[in-house]
């Protein structure tokens, strides 16, 4: 099936002298992480299926600097968002759309203080979009009646005020949406912010995913939904510590829709 | 005419006030210990937001229980204090009640009475949140941070509230002329009966006694603020107009670092260059911060305004996974230090001696700012608009950029987006592959 996708570069773009639509912007998760290249190649169908003409920068892609700023190092943080905005002006990107809430609130909130100004969107708000203008149709499916619970990634929800967009997108499937007790303004973090997905936590008598996790189980869902490849993980592993592996699995917004058509 | 009580009332009032102002210089002088920080922008909401979030309680109300009666105590207190006003008058100028003699009777009698009902009202609200502090314990009031002075300074307030409403009333139930006349003693005409016992002139002299003791106790009150958690109730204005208004994912951008940064990315930049004209003296930037005057100076007013309320505290993640982190503590410790750092201003002739301490460290632990996800849960649950998130940031700025202290993965990770732009040690030409997979 892979061969059917079609993922076209800047610079591809650029040699025949034209535009794309959108910038997917990948992200290191996306990239590297084999969960979270999942979630990049189902977002990567349903753009095929749209029609939309998007690019993406493949090899001149670097990570955004979000965990080097988060962990104190505002240098090399510095670095990579100067770097990437050379790139990115250098093609005239206007509008970016990523997968990944942290690249997003990055690009989005950090980048034009440093000389990058761009319309940037999660996934779940570019998506909404296509359905909206009918150029993405979805119906329930196989998620049709399905108890799906959404978990809000920090750097969507709070960070930047994005509530609506994947639970509209819940709601399309026909699915029934049950909500956390912490959720939206009050949702509890996976655990993975600030870097600490790349390192140990501090000593303490539980681990944040595992906090979390029993508050999703709570809801006794079938699904539940993240918008974040770190979420993701951290959910994944606290499904895992859980032992309930067998009866709740862990889906991006983009692969729910992508799988309700079959693609 | 006996002008003794004039006399002493207005020395009290000076006095009172005198040394409130004195501590209201000391504070602002102390918050001007911080660095200047840009915040003259978006006027419009900034005055929307002190509206709604101090004056309209827009925060408070998330917790239904708690923010209801805390909006009663808030009302009852600013309404009632109307009543000062009269008590002030009357006791620069010896009057009784100033207020019957210009007022029609039936609208004094109304602004009496509601005070009255407020009061009870307030005693009510007072009551539970004494007993929520001490009898429920709620677990955000017994957190470790919550040592004798911080738990001490909750009740404390809260029996000065008794205290005062419990004056008030008394002091309108024993006077005899206002009791007489029958408008607005809603409530205290039930307690008048108590002391039907007294004679004419006991019943004065317990009148004049509440009355002086409600106007001491309330220049009590405005003194103990300085050195309490109920600063709030004057700093929650400005606090919440200077508060972040930028999406709370976003973090500021150290300008002394872009500068660096495009003198290294700039090839035309000769590195061995001299330094230009009148730059030679300047100090180099210090990164981050590891003391109260590497903050800015709202940073040290939010320090100031913290109510300890530990809403900020229960929504942590870390906190609630039993790591040692706590929002508030962050906050009590950088007012602690800051009072420090005042007191040791005033004890040498206005500068500060190097004492060998510091915030970091001596106060907040490395182990606190690295268990921190940056989820501004805290952000997002304070409701006078504090920033913990801003100052565990600017700390972990300097633990990096000033002393190369972060833990170990951090700095793999750290060398891994530096050599192949990513967090992981992955080739940079290799981020397409995923495409082929
Ligand atoms: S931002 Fe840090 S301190 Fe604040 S709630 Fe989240 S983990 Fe706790
Ligand atoms: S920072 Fe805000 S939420 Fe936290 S204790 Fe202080 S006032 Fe309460």
């Amino acid at each position: 099936m892979s061969e059917l996708l079609k993922v076209p570069t800047m610079a591809e773009f650029m040699a025949q002298g034209k535009q794309p639509e959108v910038l997917f912007w990948v992200g290191c998760a996306g990239s590297f992480d084999d969960r979270a290249k999942k979630i990049t190649k189902a977002f990567v169908k349903l753009l095929n299926k749209a029609k939309v003409e998007f690019a993406v920068l493949g090899t001149e892609e670097s990570c955004t600097g979000d965990p080097a700023k988060r962990a104190g190092n505002e240098f090399l943080f510095q670095m990579q968002a100067m770097t990437n905005i050379e790139v990115l002006n250098a093609y005239e990107v206007k509008k970016i759309v990523t997968a990944c809430p942290h690249c997003f609130n990055t690009i989005k909130n950090e980048y034009p203080g440093l000389g990058g100004n761009y319309e940037v969107m999660h996934h779940t708000q570019f998506l909404k979009t296509l359905l909206d203008d009918g150029r993405l149709t979805v119906e329930g499916g196989e998620f049709k009646g399905k108890r799906i619970t959404f978990h809000d990634p920090c750097y969507l929800g709070r960070a930047n005020n994005v509530y609506e967009a994947p639970r509209d997108l819940i709601r399309k499937l026909e699915a029934e949406l049950v909500e956390m007790k912490n959720c939206k303004q009050t949702g509890l973090c996976c655990g993975a912010g600030g870097a600490q997905m790349f390192k140990e936590p501090e000593k303490g008598n539980k681990d944040v995913n595992v906090e979390r996790t029993e508050q999703a189980l709570e809801v006794k869902p079938d699904i539940i939904a993240a918008g974040c490849p770190f979420c993701n993980t951290m959910m994944t592993d606290g499904v895992k510590a859980k032992e309930k592996e067998a009866d709740v699995v862990i889906m991006d917004i983009a692969e729910l829709i992508a799988n309700a058509q079959d693609l | 005419m006996n002008y003794l009580p004039n006399i002493l009332f207005v020395i009290l009032l000076v006095l009172g006030i005198g040394y409130f102002s004195k501590n209201v210089q000391k504070l602002i002088r102390n918050i001007k210990l911080g660095h200047d920080v840009n915040v003259s922008d978006n006027k419009s909401q900034r005055w929307k937001n002190m509206a709604m979030i101090a004056l309209g309680q827009s925060k408070m109300v998330r917790r239904p229980i708690a923010g209801f009666l805390h909006i009663v105590v808030y009302v009852g207190f600013i309404i009632i204090n109307i009543e000062v006003l009269e008590i002030i008058i009357d006791g620069i100028f010896g009057t009784h009640r100033i207020g019957l003699s210009i007022l029609p009777e039936v609208i004094y009698g109304f602004l009496i009475g509601s005070f009255e009902v407020l009061a009870v009202l307030v005693f009510i609200a007072v009551i539970i949140f004494w007993i929520r502090r001490n009898i429920i314990k709620l677990a955000r009031f017994w957190k470790s941070e919550m040592t004798s002075w911080p738990k001490n300074d909750g009740n404390f307030i809260l029996y000065f509230e008794m205290v005062l409403m419990t004056l008030f009333l008394v002091m309108n139930a024993t006077d005899t002329h206002f009791q007489s006349i029958n408008t607005g003693n809603i409530i205290s005409q039930y307690i008048a009966p108590w002391f039907s016992g007294l004679s004419e002139s006991a019943l004065h002299t317990v009148e004049r006694t509440a009355w002086w003791f409600h106007i001491i106790g309330i220049l009590v009150f405005l003194n103990y603020l300085y050195f309490s958690k109920h600063l709030h109730i004057l700093l929650a204005f400005p606090n919440t107009f200077y508060g972040k208004l930028t999406p709370k994912g976003q973090f500021n951008n150290l300008e002394a670092v872009t500068k660096e940064v495009k003198m290294m990315m700039d090839p035309n930049v000769d590195p061995f260059a001299a330094p230009a004209e009148g730059t030679e003296n300047e100090m180099p930037a210090k990164f981050g911060a590891s003391d109260v005057h590497d903050l800015n100076w709202v940073q040290l007013l939010n320090a100031y305004t913290c109510t300890e309320c530990g809403r900020c505290t229960s929504e942590c993640p870390a906190n609630q996974t039993g790591k040692k982190l706590s929002p508030r503590k962050i906050m009590m410790d950088t007012r602690d230090r800051l009072e420090e750092v005042g007191k040791n201003i005033d004890a040498n002739k206005g500068t500060f001696k190097e004492d060998g301490k510091q915030l970091l460290d001596n106060y907040i632990t490395r182990e606190e700012l690295w268990a921190c996800t940056s989820c501004n849960a805290c952000v997002e649950a304070c409701p006078v608009s504090i920033d913990p998130l801003s100052i565990i940031m600017d700390m972990r700025r300097y633990l990096v950029m000033e002393q190369s202290a972060a833990p170990t993965e951090l700095n793999n990770m750290m060398t891994n987006i530096e050599n192949n732009g990513a967090p992981w040690p992955f080739n940079q030409m290799d981020r397409l592959n995923w495409k082929n997979d």
